[in-house]
């Protein structure tokens, strides 16, 4: 199990366009990844999912992957967060 | 879980029989008091000065008899006990049929910063109604990757994995005239000891399915206002599961298996998916299945006593044959 907390830089926060970027880069991974905030946890690769977390700018999220390929996804998905979903 | 705040109840979408009618007639700044216990206390004691026990962290309801009480209290002059009161930190005081404070009441609870809410209810229904509300609030709930819908009259979770096809499945369902309850992000409660009530993770943007290749649509403006509903108890859990020839599937269904959610055990099926195979149809008829079980008639043990009938009478037919046939042969 690989965690890793990481925090919404964009000012829009994760809306549709986010959520399906964070969907197809999980959905390339056999681990199954989990995004949990303070309240619940929900899977990465579900679209409605991700976006009924309601994460809105400086929000904080941890990203938790189990699967052989744990590791890889973890990163690609901080990745994302990191370069704020090509956002503002 | 996030605190559940006063401001939280007067919030709370609550409509027709359940609709609580709360209105705050004074100290709103302390409206961010936080409820912490499902429980409600009635003040006539410690209104009379006995404080022992006191239930300091209940909402406090005030009804026709403790209004009296305060009135009284007005005209004799006697506010000891009420400042005893709110030296408490009470989340809120309701006042029901309409009620209001007396003056010294309202000014002692201002001062304390403690908010007064008014409901014209009658108390026995307020009281019914607010338990019933709280106790949903606080009811064990947890968000389950699966989507409910409603298949005549049977709360079917579905479940599986990614791309399995549960949004199909129940698109399908829709489209057959049964209704979503939610998709993807199911929120399940745990209510009155052992039922399951699902309903969508996040109401403001309920009854919307993502289906690969349309994207994200919505179910209530496509099928109708009849195609939807906001909350369904969980009576039947289908698991979907990408076929798998070694494994082994249940092929006469006499043995009830059970899935446990929030420590309730609900009928479970197995369901594997290939391509071929109609998932809506075999979730339809599963869900009659769980009727006609609830009705008391089991499928597949009413089928197996009809093979043991059969037998035990071709049994006795063949035995009778041959005795008859070796009769026969002796008398001839």
């Amino acid at each position: 199990m690989t965690k890793r907390e990481v925090v919404v830089r964009n000012r829009a926060g994760i809306h549709a366009r986010p959520a399906a970027l964070i969907v197809q880069t999980a959905a390339q991974f056999s681990s199954h990844i989990e995004f949990t905030n303070e309240h619940e946890s929900i899977n990465a690769k579900s679209i409605m999912g991700i976006i009924t977390l309601g994460a809105g700018y400086n929000s904080t999220i941890t990203i938790s992957a189990d699967g052989e390929d744990e590791n890889e996804a973890v990163e690609r998905l901080a990745a994302l967060f990191e370069n704020r979903f090509e956002e503002e | 879980m996030e605190p559940f705040t006063v401001l939280d109840l007067l919030d709370l979408e609550l409509t027709e029989q359940n609709d609580l009618d709360l209105t705050c007639i004074a100290g709103r700044e302390g409206l961010l008091r936080a409820i912490v216990t499902p429980e409600l206390n009635r003040p006539g004691l410690s209104l009379s000065g006995f404080f022992d026990n006191f239930g300091s962290d209940r909402v406090q309801i005030f009804g026709r008899g403790e209004h009296s009480y305060l009135e009284k209290l007005q005209v004799e002059g006697t506010i000891a006990t009420i400042e005893q009161f709110f030296t408490h930190e009470i989340p809120c005081c309701v006042f029901t049929h309409g009620l209001a404070p007396t003056p010294d009441f309202d000014r002692i609870a201002r001062e304390s910063g403690c908010p007064i809410l008014q409901s014209p209810l009658a108390t026995n229904e307020f009281v019914m109604r607010l338990i019933r509300a709280l106790g949903n609030v606080f009811a064990e709930h947890k968000t389950i990757h699966g989507t409910l819908i409603e298949v005549f009259g049977i709360g079917v979770l579905i479940l599986g994995d990614s791309g399995v096809g549960k949004s199909e499945a129940a698109l399908e369902l829709i489209e057959r005239g049964h209704r979503l309850v939610a998709d993807d992000a199911v929120e399940i409660r745990r209510v009155s000891g052992n039922i399951l009530l699902g309903q969508g993770a996040n109401p403001a943007l309920g009854h919307h399915m993502e289906i690969r290749g349309l994207g994200i649509i919505n179910i209530t403006h496509l099928f109708g206002v009849g195609s939807i509903r906001d909350n369904k108890q969980i009576q039947l859990i289908c698991q979907l599961e990408e076929w798998d020839a070694k494994k082994a599937y249940d092929r006469i269904g006499a043995e009830e298996r059970t899935y446990e959610i929030l420590g309730v055990a609900t009928p479970y099926l197995e369901i594997p998916v290939k391509p071929g195979r109609n998932i809506p149809i075999i979730i339809e008829t599963a869900s009659m299945n769980e009727r006609l079980k609830k009705m008391g008639y089991y499928s597949a043990r009413e089928f197996n006593q009809k093979v043991m009938r059969w037998l035990d009478s071709e049994n006795a037919r063949k035995a009778y044959l041959r005795r008859r046939g070796a009769a026969e042969d002796n008398g001839s």
